[in-house]
């Protein structure tokens, strides 16, 4: 097939970006939307360019490295995948493709489609986790979690921390990133001595990082490719409020 | 060959590989009790570097900072959590015995030595299985969510290569699962101060002053600018090497640059020959083809895999007359569970992998390019239900339809042999200790634990005891015979190193030829898959040995690289990466030509079992399987890299066995 494509190019993180138009010509309908990138930039090199630079590492759609926005949509208007396993049979023959990179006042341009998301990885460290020093832990067996818990603890901890949700929100919120880690580790037996100096440590560098509010839109929920439920975000704010009141009670 | 704890590091050249004394049980009880410790003050004052930031250099980061030590962790990833530990479907073993049918410490430890055919060290390996105890402890502790029971307690789930349940899992998604947990723990190190994460940064070469491992120098890969890394110590978790086939199921950035930057350093390269194949991958479908994408072996718990007895109508399933539902029950070949009855389609990875080969070999291959087999569910899911087999499977069977196009609720799915993971890797002593003193190597990276085949949740279990609980206490070994900070990069070592480095980038921009890098790639890849991969001759090998000088010199004289050194040039990333595979594929062809008998992954048509021998005879095992040479060839091959051009030198550690008696590998 052969399409025209609509590429965001953007030589560095101060430069002024551009779109610039490419031709795909004779990708196979069973190649995967990066390996059609991957055949355009063979192209490109072979004729002096510099190739289309995008971030992908594993392809198959669970390291959360690959971050195209795809004709406005973050991955796909398909659910549930990442942009990795996005495949050619999907579109029609003679389609014209605008690719952008996930867009957010956090998420700073590298080069081309590529964006920064360190700030995800800022957010984890100021409380995504469970201080448990190794060597210190009790017998695995010896907290029996229900099963429902611990279902709908893994249902959140599935979050591959790609950032389509950013992407998609108007407001470029990351509280379905935020709410779905502070899901896993607080529903957890493990993770509730830590809940509240969780949330509130999270939530805090969430603001400071330069993510907007959350205004019930579910564009998060749409694009997310484990489907991650906006539940997470209402568990969250339960859990901040009642965090709040009692730091506020402790002071 | 026994030596103490407490020895001083093997002086370079000579291969000791410092196993404690004591029966094979007590073995690290009693290290843990010799080792040299340092007390808490004086652990801030040494620093060590850790490059790989998975499951095995995640976990040392972590714990490494979590008991003192300043730690700086490199990745060339955009985050620590994107590591290809990540990518691991299936489970992680635990000798714990939950399932109470039978499992214990040295059952773990005895499967693991067979299923890797008698080419790993026991101690190691009994070392691992008495450890993989207190990660199943460690990683519950830190909120993974592995599966559970309705009453709470952990699940398990079988395996190839054991007939205990011994995984525990995270649905299809247990890399990922494990793999948070470290990196979460990391990021909280992080947060404190006591590791320093350098995102995005790639090793491209190690600096030894004096003989020691002191430091690294590096790329940002986003600037392009090129730094040293002074430390005490040097740890590599950078992974494996199956890239080098370039189809394989690793991640795109997997690379083999820091081990064999290492090996032109001093240290050697083990058993590099020894490759995984693994035998339920989505099949090639065509030239396009970036990557392969595994689908994982629990699926072989419920799935059963067949091709057609008659090769008509493997040609009318190929060309589309036939479907597998036409197909009845007794004109198929349930070749697993016909030849090797007791472990069925849980056969060890090496094995099911050449088995689909010689089904596709003999023209009875089910996907259009002849090379497939079926992974059929319709059975599990008349058994179980599909809903069932939803829980189970829900993830891998969505993966394999965005993939394929075809739903396997529906048509049973199409799977081939695909590189997976690599068992050799560098070599290292007890410690974890390659032969330059100072210089550790964990996880995929080194050659330690899993002989000449891995078996399945292996290596997750590996990569987290290497980090979370061998290298704690064994750096200190090392340390101990150290003044912390008296390396700096102000040596004249580094500022040579860099000038290296900042030479061969120059001359990779310099050449401004007309071929891309991928294109070299793939060459390369299709030459060792065809030569090196599933089934290997002395003279195809040769043939191999001779072709890659060409690549080599074609590469340098007319490989493309657009653009400027100085900022992101994923270009010259990949250009830098497929140089050093370039090398190191002569390195393995050279290994697998040596080797002259069949074990585990790496299989040499010349050596195989025929009708003729008594272990035919006697029904023990088949005619075409491999056929190891204990008697010379029980040892770990070791290569020294001596100079551009010139063939490797080969060091052998010989392999005692105390414990287990060595036996033909049987699965029947």
């Amino acid at each position: 097939m052969n399409l025209t494509l609509k590429v965001w190019r953007q030589s560095g993180p101060t430069a002024h970006g551009r779109i610039e138009t490419y031709e795909a010509k004779d990708i196979p309908a069973e190649a995967s939307f990066l390996e059609m990138l991957d055949i355009v930039n063979t192209g490109i090199i072979e004729e002096g360019g510099e190739p289309i630079h995008f971030d992908h590492d594993c392809r198959e759609g669970i390291c959360g490295a690959c971050s195209l926005a795809i004709n406005g949509v973050p991955h796909s208007k398909e659910a549930g995948i990442t942009t990795c396993q996005v495949h050619m049979r999907k579109f029609r023959d003679g389609e014209t493709i605008w690719i952008e990179p996930f867009r957010a006042r956090a998420f700073p341009v590298i080069k081309d489609l590529m964006v920064d998301r360190g700030a995800f990885d800022r957010i984890i460290a100021a409380g995504g986790y469970i201080d448990v020093r190794t060597g210190s832990a009790p017998e695995a067996n010896s907290i029996p979690i229900g099963k429902e818990d611990a279902d709908e603890a893994f249902d959140a901890a599935t979050c591959i921390g790609c950032g389509a949700c950013v992407a998609a929100c108007k407001n470029a919120s990351a509280m379905l990133f935020v709410g779905a880690k502070a899901a896993h580790l607080n529903i957890l037996p493990q993770g509730h001595p830590e809940k509240d100096k969780r949330v509130l440590a999270m939530v805090r560098q969430m603001d400071a990082e330069g993510f907007g509010n959350c205004t019930n839109q579910y564009e998060c929920e749409a694009v997310c490719p484990k489907e991650i439920s906006a539940d997470v975000i209402s568990k969250l704010n339960r859990d901040y409020a009642a965090a709040i009141v009692r730091e506020a009670v402790a002071e | 060959m026994a030596s103490t704890a407490s020895s001083t590091p093997s002086p370079n050249g000579t291969l000791n590989s410092a196993i404690p004394d004591g029966p094979l049980p007590e073995k690290w009880t009693r290290y843990k009790a010799k080792a040299k410790l340092i007390n808490p003050a004086n652990k801030r004052k040494y620093s060590v570097i850790v490059v790989g930031s998975g499951l095995a250099g995640g976990a040392a980061a972590a714990t490494l900072s979590e008991l003192g030590y300043q730690v700086k962790c490199f990745c060339y990833q955009d985050s620590p959590r994107r590591a290809h530990s990540i990518a691991a479907q299936g489970g992680i073993n635990g000798a714990k015995n939950y399932q109470n049918d039978g499992d214990s410490v040295w059952r773990l430890f005895y499967d693991t030595i067979k299923g890797g055919d008698f080419r790993a060290r026991e101690a190691n390996v009994h070392r691992l299985a008495e450890i993989s105890l207190q990660i199943i402890d460690q990683c519950v502790a830190q909120g993974v969510p592995f599966a559970r029971e309705y009453g709470g307690a952990l699940a398990n789930r079988s395996f190839g290569g054991a007939q205990v349940s011994r995984t525990f899992y995270a649905r299809g998604q247990t890399g990922q699962q494990l793999l948070i947990g470290c990196y979460q723990a990391l990021e909280k190190e992080i947060a404190k101060g006591g590791v320093k994460m350098y995102t995005r940064t790639e090793m491209l070469d190690l600096v030894v002053v004096d003989g020691h491992a002191k430091g690294i120098v590096v790329r940002d890969l986003t600037t392009g600018e090129i730094t040293s890394h002074a430390a005490d110590a040097v740890i590599l978790a950078t992974g494996g090497y199956g890239n080098v086939f370039f189809l394989s199921t690793n991640a795109m950035g997997c690379n083999v640059t820091a081990a064999l930057r290492a090996n032109k350093r001093g240290a050697y390269m083990a058993n590099p020959c020894f490759t995984q194949i693994h035998p339920t991958c989505i099949p090639v479908s065509g030239d396009y083809q970036s990557k392969l994408t595994l689908m994982s072996e629990s699926l072989r718990n419920d799935g059963r895999v067949w091709v057609p007895k008659s090769r008509e109508h493997a040609a009318k399933i190929r060309s589309g007359e036939l479907m597998a539902k036409d197909i009845a029950e007794e004109d198929r070949d349930y070749f697993l569970e016909r030849k090797y009855p007791s472990f069925g389609n849980l056969a060890p990875r090496d094995i099911s992998s050449r088995s689909a080969k010689e089904a596709c070999d003999d023209g009875r291959g089910v996907a259009k390019t002849g090379l497939g087999v079926f992974l059929d569910f319709s059975d599990a899911i008349k058994r179980l239900g599909r809903d069932k087999v939803e829980e189970r499977y829900g993830n891998l069977f969505q993966m394999y339809e965005k993939i394929a196009g075809e739903d396997p609720y529906e048509t049973p799915m199409k799977i081939y042999p695909a590189v997976h993971y690599t068992m050799g890797g560098l070599w290292v002593d007890y410690n974890l200790m390659s032969n330059v003193p100072g210089l550790h190597v964990l996880g995929e990276a080194n050659f330690s634990d899993h002989g000449a085949n891995r078996l399945g949740a292996s290596a997750l279990m590996q990569g987290l005891a290497d980090g979370y609980f061998v290298i704690p206490a064994t750096l200190p070994n090392y340390l101990a015979s150290q003044k912390p900070g008296t390396v700096t990069t102000d040596a004249p070592e580094f500022k040579q190193v860099e000038a290296e480095v900042k030479d061969r980038i120059a001359q990779l921009m310099n050449v401004k030829g007309t071929k891309s890098v991928d294109s070299f790639h793939r060459e390369l890849g299709m030459l060792v898959w065809d030569k090196c991969g599933m089934a290997r001759t002395a003279e195809g090998l040769k043939e191999a040995l001779a072709k890659i000088p060409k690549i080599r010199e074609e590469f340098w004289k007319d490989v493309r690289i657009p653009g400027s050194p100085d900022g992101t040039n994923m270009e010259l990333e990949k250009a830098w990466r497929v140089a050093d595979f370039i090398d190191f594929a002569e390195i393995m062809c050279h290994d697998a030509l040596a080797r002259e008998e069949s074990c585990g992954g790496h299989f040499r048509e010349e050596y195989q079992f025929t009708e003729k021998d008594e272990a035919v005879k006697s029904g023990y095992t088949n005619p075409g399987e491999a056929m190891r040479r204990d008697e010379e060839f029980a040892y770990v091959a070791a290569w020294e890299y001596t100079g551009p051009g010139v063939p490797p030198v080969l060091h052998k550690e010989p392999l005692v066995y105390e414990a287990v008696e060595l036996s033909v590998r049987s699965y029947k």
